[in-house]
């Protein structure tokens, strides 16, 4: 009896390798969704949209706050949430205006000084939650505060001019377009094929998934949670201090106030990139299209010629159908896959 | 069974434990044990709940020290201060239930989980590591290489094929000892049957197992010897050849009622 149930499903309907839909069904829908917009503002504003001058503009912000949140990616994946990197950018690039600007160090002594001021933020967090066992979600609420009460003491409260004259390097690094593509935009791909690299083709990359998926099973496999999630959270300080500098040069000022509003931005595109809230799975590819379907709403709303009250309204469908969106199709494939069917 | 005791008799025992006891507080757990694992052979360890088999595996794997007067014993070797690092450097892998694969990961992340392949350049070998996880699949795990793809989720296998990943994982790292700790717990008979399969296999690429089980029926087709605990005492210790299933029955309901194993005859 047993041995006819153990024939009783076929062997070879699982033989496949794992179709592309199952593979990348949630970046295919993300793709899919951000297709879809594009072409309802193609048709509501075919002049706008026609011209390269839009796709400029948001290539120049979204990499703003897109690119901390490839990283933020790492730490979904874990399974954990950062809420303090938008603290950390204004922090890391108040540390840098105060040796370059007050202590009149060189622009790349700054540098290495907000870096690293990046690093102990993201040492600070990642050691409270995988060390202490804190949840992220509250501790990093906290961090938040502490970073930005800091930085507005540090600097009290005022802000910096970032001109041309002052930072040439840094401009032509972080401003300058090259060969007419906004600079931001390719340090933002740039970044990608890094974090790609490092999600998917190095040990580190394998145990965010395999921490965040199940960690008492990759603890028994020898992998150190711990450390794991210590380096998603300074790989996230890492970039926020970037994308601090990148905004302040952008703007051509420090504002005390750097980084606020983009904490929604930021994790609305992890999310809409197909990361599972529950950690375990992800992809930065999928995030990187998702900040940049929010960029777009973000510009392309006003320039359509819609009243900017509609943004919200906008952000909300999108976001809102197509997680829904991917929820379906995963729990499809998931059923389909169990049944073998 | 002639070959397995052949072998026996040749070479020293994997492990052996030497009247291992372990107290807490005011419970002994074990008492004055000899437990010995042989080269290619399979043990069944068999004992109701609380008889302390998941005390002497803890002992074996290193995460309780034995009271002192207990020896341990590698290859006829004697380890001092044998510990879960000790036992893992030697080769002594436990295949957990349930707990020891990521669902959601593909075949081949779980396969080489914690001991991922590299290139020369320090990335990740993805290929490699994928025709050798179809290649394990297809040569430990009876699947014909069509049959799973090593890119399949986890979470898309039946209970069985997942035990069957976590015990060719352990083979695979040229695992000594493999400790089942009752692997068929939850599964359907036609997946208990499959991780069964499995468990024959280890004997197969010349490893020895411990199977631990409350359940005769799984222990006593797979394995060589099984030893019987009760209260923390070995009750009994035979070869499978030497009894039939029956009469091993008609001993287990004795040793409930009596707590020995001794018949009268």
């Amino acid at each position: 009896m047993t041995g006819q149930v153990a024939e009783a499903r076929p062997v070879g309907n699982k033989g496949r390798a794992p179709s592309l839909l199952t593979r990348y069904g949630s970046q295919m829908g993300i793709v899919g969704v951000g297709f879809a917009m594009w072409l309802a503002f193609v048709i509501a504003a075919p002049r706008v949209f026609t011209d390269v001058d839009i796709y400029l503009a948001f290539a120049e912000t979204t990499p703003l706050f897109g690119i901390v949140a490839l990283s933020l990616t790492f730490v979904v994946i874990t399974g954990e949430i950062d809420l303090s990197f938008p603290s950390v950018m204004a922090l890391g690039t108040a540390v840098f205006c105060l040796v370059t600007y007050y202590g009149g160090a060189p622009w790349w002594l700054g540098l290495v000084a907000a870096a690293a001021t990046g690093v102990g933020c993201g040492l600070l967090n990642g050691f409270l939650v995988a060390s202490l066992n804190i949840p992220s979600l509250v501790i990093t609420i906290g961090t938040q505060f502490l970073f930005r009460g800091l930085e507005l003491v540090l600097m009290n409260g005022t802000g910096v001019p970032m001109l041309v004259d002052k930072y040439p390097q840094m401009h032509a690094l972080l401003r300058e377009p090259l060969f007419g593509v906004p600079v931001q935009t390719l340090w933002m791909v740039g970044i990608l094929i890094v974090e790609w690299l490092l999600l998917n083709r190095t040990r580190f990359g394998a145990h965010v998934f395999l921490v965040g998926d199940n960690q008492v099973s990759a603890r028994l496999m020898g992998v150190n949670a711990g450390r794991v999630k210590i380096k998603a959270f300074i790989l996230v300080g890492v970039t926020a201090v970037f994308c601090g500098l990148l905004s302040s040069i952008y703007g051509y000022y420090f504002w005390p106030s750097t980084g606020d509003g983009s904490l929604l931005y930021t994790i609305a595109s992890v999310f809409l990139g197909g990361t599972s809230v529950f950690g375990g799975t992800g992809s930065v590819v999928g995030t990187f299209v998702a900040a940049f379907i929010i960029g777009a709403i973000n510009a392309g709303i006003v320039s359509a010629g819609v009243n900017a009250f509609y943004t919200q309204l906008a952000f909300g469908l999108v976001i809102v159908v197509s997680v829904v969106l991917q929820t379906l199709i995963d729990r499809r494939i998931r059923r389909q896959s169990l049944t073998g069917k | 069974m002639a070959d397995s005791s052949a072998s026996g008799a040749k070479a020293p025992p994997v492990i052996e434990l030497r009247n291992v006891s372990k107290t807490f507080g005011e419970v002994r757990s074990l008492a004055d044990v000899n437990f010995q694992v042989n080269p290619r052979e399979i043990v069944g360890l068999l004992g109701d709940n609380g008889a302390g088999k998941s005390t002497l595996i803890k002992v074996v794997m290193g995460y309780y020290a034995p009271d002192s007067g207990g020896e341990i014993y590698f290859h006829g070797k004697r380890v001092d201060g044998w510990s879960v690092a000790t036992a893992r450097s030697l080769g002594i892998e436990t295949v957990y239930q349930e707990r020891a694969l990521c669902e959601k990961q593909p075949i081949w992340r779980n396969m080489f989980m914690g001991r991922e392949l590299r290139t020369r350049f320090g990335l990740l070998d993805v290929p490699r590591m994928r025709a050798e996880c179809a290649q394990l699949m297809s040569a430990h795990m009876g699947f014909t290489s069509a049959a799973v793809h090593p890119s399949n989720v986890v979470a898309t296998m039946s209970g069985g094929e997942k035990q069957g990943v976590a015990i060719t994982r352990a083979l695979y790292f040229e695992a000594e000892l493999v400790i089942l700790d009752e692997p068929t717990m939850g599964l359907s008979l036609s997946e208990t049957k499959k991780t069964l399969d499995f468990v024959r296999h280890i004997k197969d690429v010349g490893k020895s197992a411990i199977f631990i089980d409350h359940n005769i029926f799984n222990i006593y087709p797979v394995v060589d010897r099984l030893y019987v605990l009760d209260r923390g005492k070995v009750a009994g210790e035979f070869n499978r050849a030497d009894i039939s299933m029956d009469q091993l029955i008609e001993r287990l309901y004795h040793v409930a009622r009596t707590g020995s194993m001794e018949m009268p005859s």
